[in-house]
């Protein structure tokens, strides 16, 4: 026993920890530091989860254009537990975005930004941008054909950038088309360069919790003055301060195992996502979509005005960076209390407001057409009038059902056509199918006049 | 010691000091030219477009429109299906010929020819293109890019070309 201890001495005079580590964990927070702080260091754990997971991967993954693909079906489909730890990689980067978001929601509710932690919010802008860009290159690695076509729509969202946007999709693509350099090029964004930059901002990000101390809540009416804060953050530290260890930290690992539990339940229940089609570029009957987290940008695309959409793509990220980049310091002080900030609050409202629905229609998809429509049954056919038969069969083929529908069956993209015949007379469908509209191709040069007939004729009896 | 002579000392630090650092820093800068080499490398390597033979004259009828697939440029040996490539040719005439990009100029994803609606479809946000090419309806802002088409020998060729981008000034 005696040994062991002077063993255990031995490492700690040599390591420092007691010295050098201790008083770091150990450092005093404000006692009212309680459960809304746990978000920041739930998203920690979940990085270090994927971290974890994301090795236990790379040992079964192939980051080759041509083998990625296969090695994927073998983790999902053949190796032991594969398709579990594949489920908690994809869990737990969706749980790293949905707490990254709580974490910077809760954290401009209580203007935990202002002086004299600008810092820690300028590093956690930072994070936020590579805890997106990690979500994008994850999943293109599974190099299915969502994977390809992933990387295709990255290239043309670069290729926006004025004067050298040609320059930055090919710099993306490691090429002039995809190529042998693609999924090596997101292989090491994702698996090198990217973990490296947030393994650097996450150690900035903690050392600045150290070196400002944690913000404590805010309390209505008591004004943040930068002149005399540090003192009055001391004296507060003095007076009701605790150790972050274990008074604080109990609170971060609790919540810290219950997510890394819930995330291994969910990849337990419902596994990671299916694979697509095999990468080949030269596949087009394909439907690309991203995985959830990513819906709202996706659907913005299909909704922006296409006017504005070319700036929008390059103004937009660059605006919204840089309103967060600013933020602390055009709002520096004064009061933190979300009761006395109402604007703020509404803020956050409008903006998950606006991202929850972007990602609730992202999942429906409504604007993409609905290529597995299968033709109207007979009883809106009219099997008696040959006529109205044909248009109907026209109304399959000529393409109108992916984007309309008639008594459920068809696109979401156009309106409803199920009771058309009750509103609409004949030349203003002959006038609308012809011409088509800003959202509806005009049809004129497509039909035959026989056929634009049957077609009106058919859409006529639908009422 | 003199005042000199202090004065001297201190120089010769400062020099050596800013010596050393100068060093390092064109130890850092060297290192660096290859690696951002390699991240530069799709600038850097020119890349000749090469002909290829798409399908016989006959397989293409006149007024209609089909998929061919060939390979890009210059493919390595390890590229596997990655070197593929698909685009949509319309034969218009006996001896005329258009070859469409199969990617969207919106996202850039890939769009199905619909023969029977006589429309190039989008899956992602809906896009659609006439027959010609030209945007009939959604959120493309451009018309579809074009590949060069030749025919030679009787057989159809296309010109492997770069995966089209849609510029900000499109």
């Amino acid at each position: 026993m005696n040994k062991v201890k002077k063993i255990g001495k031995w490492i700690d005079d040599r390591s420092g920890f007691t010295e050098t580590i201790l008083p770091l964990i150990r450092h005093p927070v404000p006692a009212s530091v309680r459960w809304a702080y746990v978000f920041g260091s739930g998203t920690l754990f979940c990085f270090i989860l994927q971290v974890i997971t994301g090795i236990g991967l790379s040992l079964l993954y192939q980051p080759s254009s041509q083998e990625a693909y296969r090695s994927l079906q073998y983790i999902t489909h053949q190796a032991a537990l594969g398709s579990l730890l594949r489920g908690i990689h994809y869990f737990g980067a969706s749980g790293m975005i949905v707490l990254v978001g709580i974490h910077m929601t809760r954290v401009y509710i209580i203007a935990s930004y202002k002086y004299p932690r600008e810092m820690s919010w300028i590093s956690g802008v930072f994070l936020l941008i590579f805890t997106i860009a990690m979500g994008f290159t994850g999943q293109l690695l599974r190099w299915d054909s969502n994977g390809v076509w992933s990387s295709v729509v990255a290239a043309e969202q670069l290729g926006r950038t004025p004067v050298i946007g040609t320059w930055l999709a090919r710099l993306v693509l490691g090429g002039k088309t995809i190529g042998v350099q693609t999924l090596s090029r997101f292989y090491a964004f994702h698996v090198l360069i990217l973990p490296a930059l947030i393994f650097i901002f996450v150690g900035f990000h903690l050392y600045l919790v150290i070196r400002n101390g944690i913000s404590e809540p805010p309390k209505a009416g008591r004004l943040l003055k930068p002149q005399t804060y540090r003192k009055w953050y001391q004296d507060l530290l003095e007076k009701n301060g605790k150790p972050f260890w274990p008074y604080a930290a109990w609170r971060d690992i609790l919540f810290a195992a219950l997510v890394v539990l819930l995330i291994i339940g969910l990849a337990f229940t419902f596994g990671p996502p299916e694979l697509t089609q095999p990468p080949d570029p030269s596949r087009l009957y394909t439907t690309p979509e991203p995985d959830w987290y990513l819906l709202p940008v996706f659907a913005l695309y299909a909704l922006m005005p296409p006017a504005i959409e070319s700036y929008a793509i390059i103004i937009g990220p660059l605006l919204i960076i840089t309103v967060l980049l600013v933020l602390p310091f055009v709002s520096n002080k004064g009061e933190r209390s979300p009761v006395r900030r109402p604007w703020a609050v509404f803020g956050v409202i409008c903006v998950l407001t606006f991202v929850l629905s972007l990602l609730s229609i992202g999942l429906k998809s409504p604007w993409s057409p609905n290529f597995k429509t299968r033709p109207i049954g007979p009883a809106y056919s009219h099997a008696d009038n040959p006529k109205i038969t044909f248009g109907a069969v026209l109304f399959y083929k000529k393409g109108c059902q992916y984007c309309h529908s008639v008594h459920g069956q068809g696109g979401d993209n156009g309106p409803d056509l199920s009771i058309i015949g009750r509103t609409w007379n004949i030349e203003q469908l002959q006038v609308q199918i012809v011409n088509g509209s800003k959202d509806m191709p005009a049809y004129g040069g497509m039909l035959s006049q026989q056929e634009l007939s049957a077609l009106i004729a058919f859409l006529k009896e639908q009422k | 010691m003199n005042q000199e002579e202090t004065k001297t000392t201190i120089n010769r630090r400062k020099f050596l000091i800013r010596a050393s650092m100068g060093f390092a820093g064109i130890a850092a800068a060297v290192t660096g030219v290859p690696v951002v080499s390699a991240f530069l490398a799709p600038l850097l390597n020119k890349q000749e477009e090469e002909w290829r033979d798409v399908g016989a004259l006959s397989d293409f009828e006149i007024g209609h429109t089909r998929m061919v697939r060939f390979e890009d440029a210059d493919p390595q040996s390890w590229s596997g299906t990655d070197a593929r490539t698909a685009a949509w040719v319309r034969r218009d005439t006996e001896s005329g010929f258009t070859a469409f990009s199969a990617n969207c100029t919106h996202m850039g994803c890939p769009i199905r020819w619909e023969a029977d609606a006589e429309l190039f479809m989008c899956p992602c946000h809906g896009g659609v293109f006439y027959r010609d090419g030209t945007v009939a309806s959604g959120p493309p802002p451009k018309r579809l890019a074009q590949y060069p088409v030749r025919v030679a020998d009787n057989q159809v060729q296309i010109k492997t070309s770069p995966l089209p981008i849609t510029n900000i000034t499109d």
